[in-house]
């Protein structure tokens, strides 16, 4: 005998076969969904005509290469004073005061000088510059950076014949960074460049990304952006530029001489103790890319190192 | 009996529970902006900690008096090895995608990876010995024996770890000292059952 159970089902209750399916392309959305949300809260966001910066000049050093994205490139940053995982400087430097701002520029020049931060904003018309940026960590990322080249706060200073070199110095108050004295190297941070490498039109006095001003976690206000080197070497939240005689030191060289050279360069051909060098991860690419000679930038900078074995001064 | 699989049922999930979540946030495409990186280093981080755990096993028996939790101890060893298989797959597939000529330059070259290795490669016998068919065959002292080798794979993981490590010590010197307090804790039993009763196997 057959026995018919009634339907507590109505057709029309049914979900369609199409939606069914379609039901992990729903929740697959749904965080892309949130971060679009949370990117249009944010104060930070590329908002064009909204952002700090809404009319900055093309550059012609600038890449074609797709940008990564801005939630990407403020929540992935080695920031050692504000944490030593990647996500730690995101949230650690959300109350970094980053106004009122002064770096001064002292040392080997006619005429040293402290400058506001609002002076620098005003020193030279701001530029976008799209670079690849690559961590010594073998990751990269495609930025537009705003600001201009070192050159230009130089010329103001006017070096003198003995300065050979540029010193970079980090604001460092361990009160606003108590994460710093777990990060194993000291502060503040410290780097150097050889004055003609400063002078380079493509080493950029960097005081934005995506048409706003820095997050703090990205180097607020007032960084260097060296395309050419490896990321450490882009200082953060400069409040000091010291024109020098003799090579100044930079942190990371003097806390492991072995692994990171003054220059640091990015060269695929001379390797790196923990990670391979001859290829990185761009952030959102799954497969590793091989990495360029100078970042790519050789046709600008190889010039600038002309007859040095780079395997020795990497 | 009931009693012992009802706790067993609640330690499978548990060991079980960070992989749960690391597939929870990959579904959610929400592993950082690095997911390769992210994976790597969370699978790394619950192999030590399993390995860590399943040290601890032995001393908490004994200072607890709760003999009984020797039945996890084959199951949590086991979620060690598997992390380290994840972990392992994570930098041989995902990282390095099976490229031979990068894999075999890191074993040159890098000698975190080499530590990693031995790690590894250490708990590999003793997943596959762990069964009870495999402590009949070999006899109960020489598995024992075989399996001191977790020694040196929580030894060459710490190692692995703080070789890796920038500058930022905290967690592989917090893994270090706690493989470290757990080995000693062995060595001072054995040296106090030596003199106390020589002849205790």
């Amino acid at each position: 005998m057959l026995i018919k159970k009634p339907g507590d089902i109505r057709y029309s209750e049914v979900t369609p076969k199409a939606v069914y399916f379609d039901r992990r392309k729903f929740l697959a959305a749904l965080p892309a969904a949130f971060l679009a949300g949370r990117e249009l809260l944010s104060p930070s966001a590329r908002a064009g005509a909204a952002g700090k910066f809404p009319t900055l000049a093309k550059s012609p050093f600038s890449t074609t290469e797709k940008e990564n994205s801005l939630t990407d490139v403020a929540h992935y940053n080695n920031f050692y004073e504000f944490g030593t995982a990647k996500d730690e400087p995101f949230q650690l430097a959300r109350n970094f005061k980053t106004y009122p701002w002064t770096v001064s520029v002292e040392g080997e020049v006619a005429k040293p000088r402290k400058f506001s931060i609002d002076e620098i904003l005003k020193l030279a018309p701001l530029e976008e510059r799209i670079y690849r940026h690559r961590c010594v960590e073998a990751w990269s990322i495609v930025v537009p950076w705003a600001g201009y080249s070192l050159s230009a706060l130089l010329a103001q200073v006017q070096p003198t014949p003995k300065a050979r070199f540029v010193a970079f110095q980090s604001y460092y108050n361990p009160s606003e960074m108590p994460a710093a004295q777990h990060a194993g190297i000291e502060f503040p941070y410290v780097e150097g460049l050889r004055l003609d490498e400063a002078m380079h039109p493509l080493a950029l006095l960097c005081v934005g990304m995506y048409g706003d001003a820095l997050p703090p976690q990205d180097g607020a206000p007032v960084r260097m952006i060296l395309p050419w080197k490896y990321g450490f070497k882009s200082i953060k939240s400069i409040v000091k530029i010291r024109l020098v005689e003799k090579m100044p030191p930079n942190t990371w060289n003097t806390m492991q001489p072995m692994e990171y050279g003054f220059y640091s360069n990015v060269n695929p051909n001379v390797d790196h103790p923990r990670w391979t060098q001859s290829s990185e991860r761009r952030l959102g690419e799954l497969r590793r890319r091989p990495t360029l000679m100078f970042n790519g930038y050789a046709d600008q900078v190889a010039s600038l190192y002309t007859g040095m074995d780079l395997k020795k001064n990497f | 009996m009931p009693r012992r699989r009802w706790a067993k049922l609640v330690v499978f999930p548990l060991c079980l529970s960070p992989a749960c979540w690391l597939a929870w946030r990959a579904w959610n495409s929400n592993l950082t902006p690095n997911p390769i990186e992210y994976i790597t280093h969370f699978t790394g981080d619950w192999t030590i900690r399993m390995i860590v755990a399943t040290l601890a096993v032995t001393p908490l028996r004994r200072i607890l008096h709760l003999p009984g939790l020797i039945r996890f101890r084959r199951m949590i060893g086991l979620f060690a090895f598997f992390y380290g298989c994840l972990h392992f797959a994570t930098w041989f597939g995902l990282d390095k995608f099976f490229d031979m000529h990068e894999i075999l330059g890191d074993f040159v070259k890098r000698r975190f990876i080499i530590a990693g290795l031995v790690a590894f490669l250490g708990m590999l016998p003793l997943a596959i010995t762990s069964t009870a068919g495999w402590v009949r065959r070999m006899g109960g002292r020489r598995w024992q024996a075989l399996h001191r080798l977790i020694y040196l794979s929580a030894a060459s993981a710490v190692v692995h770890y703080y070789w890796l490590v920038k500058s930022d010590i905290r967690l592989p010197a917090l893994y270090g000292s706690l493989v470290g307090l757990l080995l000693l804790y062995r060595l001072v039993w054995w040296l106090w059952n030596r003199r106390a009763a020589p002849a205790v196997p």
